[in-house]
């Protein structure tokens, strides 16, 4: 049997992605999640970091929304982007916007914590 | 009757607007075809998101204590309206629909005693109601000069329309957008977005599905109302888009007919005259003639 499930990402201006996959990595709130067939269904949002497809697709998002349902996986983010479309000058300089702001004493904790993260996977891809 | 000279120069007139009505529906023709598609990527987007908040929304237990943007602050007194128009005219009956509904509504909150607030986004449909409602806008939006709309721009009001919430500034919140069915027809729409209009039929149908949520129910929702409210009103701005060039395009394509039916009007009376006088002169000479 078959151990794919549907995959659709969605951002406000297009369906960046649409297919199958046998198991997808998120990377939410409160940690990284695997996504497999028949998962239980879920509703969580999504913290900076990659997000991959199979093996092969990988996204770069902010934030944004995931549910799974009946096998179907459907991720809403405004600011995903797709790694291959994504240029190395782009990420340095959204790295440091993000060093900028963090170094602002002014910020929550939550943000900080994005923001942490958000460094991080953009290091990690750059 | 005009002379010749005069009806000339008005067939030169209405042959160079004709140009004009031309060119802008053919410019519009293309945008739109760039609009509607961008309205239709939009689309599941918004409808998504929507679904998501209708299930989170029926495993919630606890009605009462539910996020303010979802079941309102509990008070019904003053209501905010933000009127989507576009920057620029021509565009037939584009503008002044909106702006007809968003009076009609604005009348009738006025009526019943309401305190109203309204931002515009928009050049045209400001100049519109500044005249009669002038004294209630407290804010005015315009996206000239940007080629193209994105989430930012609706984030930004957004943003801004939940910053007044939770000031208290307003209890509830309307928009008012032209819906594209199709480039013939677009339908002026009022939509309840604050305290989020959720359609509660079919409630039994997927009722069985129980979701884990991480965090738990309540966090996820007062993330997702924010972006929900940004996103309706992404969605009012993509299809305002397309329904302003669906509009443009077919006021221009009748003006462009109608130049043509006046400039086919102007040329026979333009030859019957020129007729006319040709004759006149024959018979002045004929007759000259025979008195000789």
């Amino acid at each position: 049997m078959s151990q794919e499930f549907k995959v659709e990402i969605i951002s406000p201006d297009k369906t960046i992605y649409s297919g199958k996959s046998n198991e997808v990595i998120l990377p939410c709130y409160e940690g990284q999640v695997t996504v497999l067939k028949d998962h239980i269904p879920l509703i969580t949002f999504l913290r900076p970091g990659l997000i991959e497809v199979g093996k092969d697709e990988k996204f770069y998002a902010e934030d944004g929304t995931v549910e799974f349902v009946e096998n179907n996986l459907l991720i809403l983010s405004p600011t995903i982007q797709s790694l291959k479309n994504i240029k190395s000058a782009q990420i340095s300089h959204m790295l440091n916007e993000a060093e900028k702001k963090i170094s602002d004493d002014k910020i929550s904790d939550k943000q900080k914590y994005i923001l942490n993260y958000k460094i991080e996977t953009l290091k990690q891809i750059n | 009757m005009p002379s010749l000279d005069d009806l000339k120069k008005r067939i030169k007139s209405v042959k160079s607007t004709q140009k004009i009505t031309k060119a802008m529906k053919m410019v519009a023709a293309a945008k739109l075809k760039r609009a509607q598609e961008n309205a239709e990527k939009g689309r599941p987007y918004s409808d998504k998101l929507q679904n998501i908040i209708l299930n989170l929304t029926k495993s919630i237990s606890d009605e009462t204590n539910a996020p303010k943007l979802l079941a309102g602050n509990g008070k019904d007194n003053i209501y905010l309206c933000v009127v989507i128009t576009a920057d620029r005219g021509l565009c037939g009956g584009f503008n002044s629909n909106i702006c007809k509904l968003a009076k009609n509504y604005f009348k009738k909150f006025l009526k019943e005693g309401k305190e109203l607030k309204i931002i515009t986004v928009g050049s045209k449909g400001h100049d519109q109601i500044k005249a009669e409602y002038g004294q209630y806008i407290i804010d005015k939006k315009s996206f000239k000069e940007k080629k193209q709309i994105s989430f930012l721009e609706a984030n930004e009001i957004g943003k801004k329309v939940i910053e007044l919430f939770e000031q208290e500034q307003f209890d509830k919140c309307f928009i008012f957008y032209n819906n594209f069915k199709n480039v013939i027809t677009q339908i002026p729409q009022a939509e309840q977005i604050i305290p989020t209009f959720i359609k509660k039929e079919d409630k039994n149908k997927d009722s069985a599905i129980f979701y884990e949520f991480e965090p738990d129910e309540d966090e996820i929702l007062e993330d997702l109302l924010p972006k929900n409210v940004s996103v309706q009103i992404l969605k009012a701005f993509l299809e305002n888009a397309a329904s302003e060039q669906g509009s443009r395009m077919t006021a221009m394509d009748n003006a462009t007919r109608n130049a043509g039916d006046l400039v086919d009007k102007l040329t026979i009376n333009y030859n019957r005259s020129r007729q006319a006088s040709i004759t006149k002169e024959l018979i002045e000479i004929i007759s000259g003639a025979e008195s000789l």
